[in-house]
This record gives structure tokens, C-alpha cells and sequence, in this order.
């Protein structure tokens, strides 16, 4: 398992300062997620989940322990070494999609491509590539704006994955949607783990953590329980 | 960030908003239009002063001896003008001793002048140059004759009662008919009209066509000036280098001429082209200081506009900002975004500036005397102020926008 890791958390904490008062939002997590994985992680509002996402998206560094993720070590990683690990190592989906709004869709999928300084043609040949996965290959000239929800989803994880990162991590992704296009993006997120795509989902609702194949709940700052899923919910219906 | 996207980011936002991007450009702009409009405007008064106004107040490769200078710029003080009026006036016999004595193969004409009433039949014309001098003097001045001639040197020597006419002068007086064989009078002295001065146009508005032209020693002559005495006696050589050695020779002779002693000044004048720019080059070199102090001021202004304009759109695009730090950009790529945005609309507000500077020439040129002659390098000059401009007033919102939180950022509504 630790060779397999792709993330490796050990003791970490994270601490806050807010109004002199020390808020701790994570109070010593280990955790381990192999590549390939499929995993979700909940808990109640205020139980640290947020914090966890953006430690394990290198948005946020601990105050303590140590983050292995794909074989560096980030926590103790500076401002811009940081900024290449997200754009090499980690695709976002968030649940307010944070799509540029005055770029086409397809200028929005090339931006990671544009940081990691990858030439023109390439990058708009591998965003074409990524749009097309997720559907979307007739709608890549259009902006935001002109996207349903769905389609604004499925732009943002073409945008996930056009750098080929280690984890996929998804952040309430259906969080802004009807039942019926988060049945559809997490269809998506499914098939993406059936082609190999370690995925990584925080979620608060229960029946959209069903679709992974662990679940790991966290309550007050620690790991309260981390399960196997016997039946996914996607899993099962690509059985079926 | 790559440069292009960048500059294609900031136009559509400036397309997007374009009255709040009109105001925000528009001290920028008044910058860059001071600076090509002023240096035009010079620099066509540079070409002007040098080829029109010397050449036709003075001729080219020409110098004038005379008591005391003609043109005079800047401040003389009362002591110089007791001494310029103390000073001999130039005679007949001095521009004959010269004639006699000088070797540099030179044209040579004496001349007087005064302001006097030219009439014709119940027309009149007051305030009149009328010029009483020696045939050589048209040569000299490069006059052509549109009508009629010229008169001759015999005619200078038999004291002719003719005159040649200055083409808005004849145009006044007799308004479209045949001037040529009429009697005019100038201050009530009757000469005959021989010949009409081809049009020479104006110099800032003043016509230089308002003249008479008369022999040396025609009856005007007593109006002019005491007997003997001329105003100026022209000295027209074929180059510059021979002006200079005939410059030198006419000083020797002079002061040989009056006896004065060398540590005496010399008290007699000689009038060159240059010396007659000499106040415009010191109006120029003024203007020329001056300019960059009005172009700074203005920059600086649109500088600090700008600024705040970025500040602004780095606070409404908190949230881009921190996807694209969450989507990898660095620092240096946020700090490269918004610089390059900067630029670009301090540069848009620059290439405004050049078209009103431009159009502000044209103008000056179209509608009043001054010339105006545009300098290209002045337009590089603009761009460039406007770029570097943009960039040093993006520094400070560049460096806000890169330092930002990506988790903050992203949060922001």
C-alpha cells in the first residue's frame, strides 16, 4: 500500500488564529490513498473537511506533520513550488465551477496548460482532447455564461484533467446542481476512475459520497471513521 | 501568461468599459498630446524660422552692414541703445569704399527704407515699405517679377521716378486692372509703375507682399533718409564659407575705414541670418525645456489614474486571481498579467494621444500662420513614455494581485 500511495498524510494539524482565539481545524490526521482510488471524505460543517481540502490541494500548508503526494514532499514547500504542484500534480473541481467568465471554454481548459508553459498548439490540441472527454467538443467557443451548469461542470473538469494530474479533487462538485446533472457529472467522475484517475471528492451529502469506493468521515479536526463502499453507486450501475 | 493573451485580456476589458476607460486614459493621452503637438509645432517653426523667415528678411548666404542690428531679441538695456544711436550711419561712400575693396566675388546692393502712403487715383495704402534701392537688390532677394520688370542699374544712376510693386500691394491699389504705365505716388512723390514682384506669401500672417520697390536715388529717396545715408548695405556671396571671409574682410575694412583703434569696439553691425535666429533658437531651447516638465506632470497624473484603475481590477477579479493561482500561476505570472494589462491601456491611452497630437498639428497648420511639421521619432517617444507609464503604474496592483491567497481569493463573491 505505501508504494502504491499517492498521498501520504502523517500527523498533520492545522492550526488558526481568529480573534486571539487558536481554532484547531485538523488535530493530527494520518491517512493514506492509494493511486486509483476512489475516495470521499465528509463530515458535519466545522469538522475540518475544508481545511483538509485545501491541505490535500496544496492551497493551504500545516501547521504540522508531513504531505507526500505523488512522492514530494509539500508541506514544507514555498508559495510558488506550491503553485507548480497544483498545476502539475492536482486537477480542482469546485462547486461554484470558477470558471473565468469573459474566456471562452476552451481558453478555459488551456489556462493550466498556459502556467505549465506548454507551447500554443499543443495546448489547444490537448483541451480539445479534454472537452471532447467530457462531451463537450461542439461547445468549446462558448463562454460560461452561455453553459448550463452541467456544462459548466463538465468544462471544469475537462480543465481538471487537461494536465494529466496525480488526483483528481472535487470539492462538493454537485453542490450547485439539479439531481439529475449531478447524477450525470458523477457518471463522469466514475468513468474517469474506471480509466484509472485517482479521484478524491469532499462532500457533506451522504448519497453522493455512495458513488465512492471509500468513504472517510471527519469529525472535530480527526479521522472518525474510513470505510470500504460495498456497493458504488456508479460502480454498480456500469455492473448492471 | 503568454504576452499576446495578456494584451488581448486588457483590450477587451478596455473595449467593455469604454467611457470609464476613456477617463482613466485620458491624462495619459493629454501627455503624449502635449508631446507631439509642442515638438510638431517646433519643429516646424525650426524649418520655418531657418528657411522662411532668415531667407526672406535676409537672403540666403547674405549679410547686411548696418549701424545697429535690425532684428533684436531679448532684453538691451539703455546704455546699448544710447551707444547704437551714437553709432555713424552707413553712407553711399562706405558701400562704395567696400564695392572698391572687397575680394570675395560678391552681389552688392545699397538700400534704404521707410513706412509711406502710396496712392492711386483715391486709392491709398498707408503704412507702405517702400525700399529705395540698387538693381542688384531683386537678385538678392531671389524676387521674380510676375509682371512688367524690373528696373536696371542705369536707372538707379539717372534717379528713374519708377517703381516695382509688391503683389499684394498692386492687387490692392488697383484691384484687378492693369497696373503697368500708371503714376502711384508714395508720400505724395509721383512714380511710374514698371513692374509687380511675383507673390511671396505671408510670415506668421503678415504679408510679405506690401511693398515698393525704387531706385537708389529716386525723388522718394529725401523722404527716406539724409543724403548720402543708407539703411543697409546687402552683401550676398555664393556660399557660406565665402560669406564668413567676406564677413572678416567688410569688418576690416570698416574699422580701417573709421579709424578705430583694436581695443575699441566696433561700431557698426552686421546683420547674418543666424543672428536674426538667435531669439527663436532661445524661444526654442525654452519650449524644449519646458516640454518635458508638461509631458511629466501629465504622466505622472495618468500614471496614478491608471493605478488606481488596476487597483480596482485586481479587487473585482479577486476570485479570477485566485483560480488561476489555484490552477498554478505563480506569482511572477500574476505580477506579468497585470503589468502587461497596465501597459497596455497606458499604451492604448498613448496611441489616443498621438492621434490628437497629430490631429492638434494638422489643425495648427490649417488654421493659423504657424507651421507644423510632424516628428516621427516624437510619436516613439510617446509610445514608449505610454508603455513604460502603464508598467511603473501596474507595479503596486500587480504585486497586490500576485500576493493574494488563492483560498481567500477563491471565496470571494
Amino acid at each position: 500500500m505505501t508504494d502504491q500511495a499517492i498521498i501520504r498524510l502523517a500527523g498533520i494539524t492545522r492550526e488558526y488564529l481568529m480573534g486571539g482565539e487558536r481554532i484547531r481545524a485538523l488535530a493530527g490526521i494520518d491517512l493514506e490513498i492509494g493511486r486509483n482510488e476512489y475516495v470521499a471524505i465528509m463530515g458535519p460543517s466545522g469538522s475540518g473537511k475544508s481545511t483538509m481540502m485545501n491541505v490535500l490541494g496544496c492551497l493551504d500548508t500545516p501547521s504540522s506533520g508531513q504531505y507526500w503526494l505523488n512522492g514530494h514532499e509539500v508541506s514544507r514547500m514555498a508559495d510558488d513550488d506550491l503553485a507548480r504542484i497544483r498545476n502539475r500534480e492536482i486537477g480542482f473541481v469546485f462547486q461554484t465551477f470558477n470558471l473565468l467568465p469573459r474566456a471562452s471554454a476552451l481558453s478555459n481548459v488551456e489556462l493550466p496548460l498556459v502556467y505549465a508553459g506548454t507551447g500554443a498548439r499543443e495546448r489547444r490540441s490537448r483541451a480539445e482532447e479534454a472537452l471532447a472527454r467530457v462531451g463537450l467538443a461542439e461547445r468549446m467557443h462558448h463562454r460560461p455564461n452561455e453553459l448550463s451548469g452541467g456544462q459548466r461542470q463538465r468544462v471544469a473538469i475537462a480543465r481538471a484533467l487537461v494536465n494529466r494530474p496525480s488526483i483528481l479533487l472535487a470539492d462538493e462538485p454537485t453542490g450547485n446542481l439539479d439531481s439529475a446533472t449531478s447524477v450525470e457529472i458523477m457518471r463522469v467522475f466514475g468513468e474517469l476512475h474506471a480509466e484509472g484517475q485517482t479521484v478524491v471528492l469532499v462532500t457533506h451529502e451522504p448519497d453522493i459520497a455512495e458513488h465512492a469506493h471509500r468513504v472517510v468521515v471527519l469529525r472535530d479536526g480527526r479521522i472518525d471513521t474510513d470505510r470500504r463502499v460495498e456497493h458504488p453507486v456508479g460502480a454498480a450501475s456500469a455492473v448492471a | 501568461m503568454p504576452l499576446f493573451e495578456a494584451v488581448r485580456l486588457a483590450l477587451s476589458s478596455i473595449r467593455a468599459q469604454k467611457l470609464k476607460s476613456f477617463f482613466s486614459l485620458v491624462g495619459v493621452m493629454i501627455g503624449v498630446t502635449f508631446l507631439i503637438a509642442v515638438v510638431s509645432v517646433v519643429q516646424g517653426m525650426n524649418v520655418y524660422m531657418t528657411d522662411k523667415f532668415a531667407g526672406s528678411l535676409i537672403g540666403v548666404n547674405t549679410f547686411q552692414l548696418r549701424s545697429r542690428p535690425n532684428i533684436v531679441t531679448g532684453d538691451v538695456d539703455g546704455e546699448q541703445w544710447r551707444e547704437w544711436n551714437r553709432r555713424p550711419r552707413i553712407t553711399t561712400d562706405d558701400a562704395e569704399f567696400i564695392r572698391e575693396r572687397l575680394t570675395v566675388p560678391a552681389r552688392m546692393a545699397r538700400a534704404g527704407f521707410d513706412q509711406l502712403t502710396v496712392r492711386w487715383e483715391g486709392r491709398e495704402a498707408a503704412q507702405i515699405q517702400v525700399n529705395t534701392v540698387d538693381a542688384d537688390y531683386f537678385a538678392i532677394k531671389h524676387w521674380d517679377i510676375a509682371e512688367g520688370r524690373a528696373f536696371s542699374q542705369q536707372e538707379v544712376q539717372v534717379s528713374a521716378d519708377v517703381v516695382v510693386l509688391g503683389w499684394e500691394l498692386a492687387r490692392r491699389l488697383f484691384d484687378g486692372r492693369d497696373p503697368l504705365g500708371q503714376t502711384v505716388t508714395l508720400g505724395g512723390l509721383p512714380h511710374r509703375v514698371i513692374g509687380v514682384v511675383a507673390e511671396q506669401g505671408n510670415l506668421f500672417g503678415i504679408s510679405l507682399d506690401k511693398f515698393a520697390v525704387v531706385p537708389l536715388t529716386s525723388p522718394v529717396r529725401r523722404l527716406v533718409n539724409r543724403p548720402r545715408v543708407i539703411d543697409d548695405f546687402h552683401i550676398q556671396t555664393d556660399n557660406v564659407a565665402q560669406m564668413r571671409l567676406a564677413m572678416d574682410e567688410v569688418t576690416a575694412l570698416m574699422r580701417a575705414r573709421r579709424g578705430l583703434r583694436p581695443s575699441e569696439e566696433n561700431n557698426f553691425h552686421l546683420e547674418t541670418a543666424e543672428g536674426a535666429l538667435e531669439g527663436w533658437q532661445k524661444i526654442s531651447a525654452i519650449l524644449f525645456m519646458a516640454l518635458p516638465g508638461l509631458v511629466a506632470i501629465s504622466l505622472v497624473v495618468g500614471g496614478i489614474v491608471i493605478m488606481n484603475i488596476m487597483l480596482m481590477a485586481v479587487a473585482e477579479r479577486t476570485r479570477e486571481i485566485g483560480v488561476r493561482k489555484a490552477l498554478g500561476a505563480k506569482r511572477k505570472d500574476i505580477m506579468a498579467q497585470f503589468i502587461v494589462e497596465s501597459a497596455t491601456l497606458s499604451a492604448t491611452g498613448a496611441l489616443f494621444g498621438i492621434a490628437s497630437g497629430l490631429l492638434l498639428a494638422f489643425a495648427v497648420r490649417a488654421f493659423t500662420p504657424l507651421p507644423a511639421a510632424v516628428a516621427p521619432w516624437s510619436i516613439g517617444v510617446g509610445v514608449g513614455l505610454g508603455v513604460l507609464v502603464g508598467m511603473v503604474a501596474g507595479i503596486l496592483p500587480a504585486r497586490q494581485a500576485s500576493r493574494l491567497d488563492p483560498i481567500a481569493a477563491m471565496r470571494q463573491e
